[in-house]
């Protein structure tokens, strides 16, 4: 559906103060039945394990005509606007404002990213965060080939990134192999776990591919805690070993890289390294993706996307074209789990629920699907908001939340929705994203 | 059957459950011809095209396909995206079916994924930018730059494919499928939609496509301007079977084919001609 035609015509809008307090009146009328029972009633389990209640009507009036006022004032504020729309919402100005920032973003994102081991180098914390964000921005990449630009939807990407975690703490503490071995093997062995995957999804396509890929994501965790002769079961794998510097430990000892230098040892220097490690990794996934989608494989994915019955007309092995775009992923998410091992140095099954794969989902959507820097934005906003928000205690999800929310009524295609084109004759112009379809699944 | 037919569809059975959609079809296509196949609706016209293209494994029946080298396939075996790889069958959809996200020149160039697959190493010298993976990706894009030219689309080449305008959306699946190179082309519909002015181009282009690429074309259409114009060679179809074919002069003569068109008994068609003449 095209957007011009959902959006109502500026003469076809009501604007009399009938119309706003109708309107008011029905949002006051849902807040009232939404409430009623969430703040009016309240209960507790009282001293003799009966259900006692006591009733707060005045906190009700309060929200209700709270809705009620907040109802007309947007009202009066839309109207004050004109019809509601991207163009004429944000005002010209700032739109070249921010087209001209989207171009010089990218770099300066870059460069920031590669001084914040130098900016911050006495702040552990920020260091820290930082790699983590960097983990999440190497997760959003890979999900982003499966999601963004095949268009199947993958709630159980978390496996991989288990799969990873687990090949390298398992391979390190019982043969002893070093991080650098295993980083490719741990890849592999993720890229193998996503073609198991993919072909018994290959003929499920949207919610029920959605369902079997959690279910995936499930059985992967249920299986390391069960297994315990293997993988530890809840007790984890500790003792996994921190990643050296072609061979030079960053230890205090004799033979550490510290000692080596001349410097004195500090373990800010692990840090560092580790975040130039993950930050190395990122830009590998983000340069193979970007390498990817301009080669026949990445636009078959893209195609896919858009239209498989097409693809199989044109001669597309779709069978194949989706297993790649699933072990790619899957690869990539291998990756960051071997340096998440590292990283922590001890894993358990924990690390690995749902919620992390929500977690990489909600980063892929949010940046907008295909954009491999609206995916990075989207991870420092998540996981760097998030811990923004710490302050704010048990509030910190409802505010989350509400951002979410508000995020997603004023850009429904994620913060850069728009795509860029794999190959131009005159004219590199961004593609609308109402054009842009989401895939099947 | 004789040496220069690309197509023989050999009694053709396509049932769906208890519904015979195609009974015991049989038709030929020549080479370097356009031949039509025209009916009312429902008649199994594109059920017969899903057949040939793989859409549909048939319930009986064979198709073979004969190419220039001597080398025929039996479609019925293939499937799925063999059709188009292997048989080199390409095909339009009477519902257009481009990639809306992706500009024209993109769509042209998805629609050579097998030569550029190969060409790019399976990914792999593509990935490291080897040059003859350069080379090939050149000669797609000029590939992909003639056809636009050819259906007068080059000036919108890096346009979203479905910010383009119906008719040239016609025109730009028809150069996709061209881009796959085919021995035959399929086209359901392509007039579909068209005004005068634009189905008199979309003539020409077809015409063009069998005279300077030699490729045979097999048609669905309603049409009759398109259709008498430009066949060679006409099959007219109703309630899955074959009720005429010959040339468009003789078909469009065929009492039997007036009556299928007409909704009237054969009698009573015979009989309105006959008052006619």
């Amino acid at each position: 559906m095209s957007a011009t035609s959902a959006r109502p015509s500026p003469a076809a809008q009501p604007s009399g103060s009938a119309f706003i307090l109708k309107k008011a009146l029905i949002s006051a009328l849902v807040a009232l039945v939404l409430f009623s029972l969430m703040i009016g009633v309240r209960t507790e389990a009282g001293p003799q394990g009966g259900l006692i209640y006591w009733t707060r009507f005045g906190d009700l009036a309060a929200l209700v005509a709270t809705v009620f006022g907040g109802s007309i004032v947007v009202e009066l504020l839309r109207q004050w606007w004109g019809p509601v729309d991207k163009d004429s919402i944000v005002p010209k100005p700032v739109q070249s404002a921010i087209s001209f920032a989207g171009r010089w973003l990218a770099p300066a994102l870059l460069v920031f990213t590669f001084l914040v081991p130098v900016i911050f180098y006495n702040q552990r914390y920020i260091l820290d965060l930082s790699i983590l964000v960097l983990t999440y921005v190497m997760l959003g990449w890979g999900l982003n080939v499966v999601v963004g630009l095949a268009g199947l939807l993958d709630l159980g990407y978390v496996a991989f990134y288990a799969v990873g975690a687990y090949s390298y703490a398992l391979l390190a503490t019982n043969f002893g192999l070093s991080f650098w071995v295993c980083l490719p093997l741990a890849g592999i062995l993720a890229a193998f776990w996503g073609v198991l995957l993919g072909f018994p999804v290959l003929r499920l396509r949207g919610d029920y591919l959605a369902i079997v890929t959690l279910a995936f994501g499930e059985i992967i965790r249920l299986v390391i805690i069960n297994w315990q002769s293997l993988t530890g079961g809840p007790n984890g794998v500790s003792g996994i070993p921190r990643p050296t510097m072609f061979g030079i430990p960053l230890t205090p000892g004799d033979d550490g890289l510290a000692a080596k230098l001349g410097i004195e040892f500090s373990p800010t220097h692990r840090l560092v390294f580790l975040f130039y490690v993950i930050l190395a990794m990122a830009l590998l996934t983000n340069w193979v993706t970007i390498r990817l989608r301009r080669l026949p494989i990445g636009r078959a994915w893209e195609a896919l996307r858009e239209d498989e019955v097409a693809c199989r007309a044109l001669g597309i092995n779709t069978t194949t074209t989706k297993l790649t775009a699933f072990a790619t992923g899957a690869m990539f998410g291998g990756l960051a789990g071997a340096f998440f091992a590292t990283r922590q140095g001890f894993i358990s099954p924990e690390s690995f629920t749902f919620q992390e794969s929500a977690l990489v989902l909600a980063i892929v959507v949010l940046g907008g699907m295909g954009s491999q820097l609206g995916v990075a934005l989207a991870a420092l906003a998540m996981i760097g908001g998030f811990e923004l928000f710490r302050g704010l205690d048990q509030y910190r999800m409802l505010v989350f939340g509400i951002a979410m929310v508000l995020l997603m009524i004023w850009r429904p295609r994620g913060l850069i929705g728009h795509r860029a084109p794999t190959v131009f004759l005159e004219r590199n112009q961004a593609i609308s994203s109402d054009l842009v379809k989401e895939g099947h699944g | 059957m004789s040496g220069d037919h690309i197509l023989i569809v050999d009694r053709l059975m396509m049932r769906f459950g208890g519904i015979v959609a195609v009974n015991e079809l049989s038709f030929a296509a020549e080479r370097r011809k356009i031949t039509a196949l025209i009916g009312p609706n429902g008649a199994g016209k594109t059920t017969v095209f899903n057949c040939i293209t793989g859409f549909y494994r048939p319930s009986g029946g064979a198709i073979r396909l004969a190419h220039d080298d001597g080398r025929t396939i039996q479609l019925e075996r293939l499937n799925d995206f063999r059709i188009s790889k292997q048989a080199k069958v390409a095909r339009t959809f009477q519902n257009i079916r481009l990639f809306p996200g992706m500009t024209a020149l993109e769509n042209l160039m998805v629609a050579q994924h097998n030569a550029l697959m190969r060409a790019s190493g399976l990914t792999l010298l593509g990935l490291l930018g080897l040059p003859s993976w350069r080379e090939a990706e050149a000669r797609a894009i000029e590939l992909g730059r003639t056809w636009l030219n050819r259906v007068g689309l080059l000036d919108r080449a890096d346009d979203a494919a479905g910010n383009l305008p119906y008719g040239d959306q016609r025109r730009l699946e028809i150069a996709r499928a061209m881009c796959t190179e085919p021995a035959l082309l399929c086209l359901d519909e392509p007039a579909a939609g068209l005004n005068a002015r634009e189905s008199g181009g979309l003539n020409e282009l077809l015409l063009s496509i069998r005279n300077e690429q030699g490729t045979s074309i097999l048609l669905i259409e309603h049409d009759m301007s398109v259709v008498m114009e430009i066949s060679d060679h006409i099959v007219v179809m109703d309630y899955g079977v074959k009720i005429a074919e010959g040339t468009p002069q003789a078909v469009r003569d065929d009492p039997k084919v007036i009556a299928a068109y007409l909704g009237a008994d054969e009698e009573e068609a015979i009989a309105v001609m006959e008052s006619g003449t």
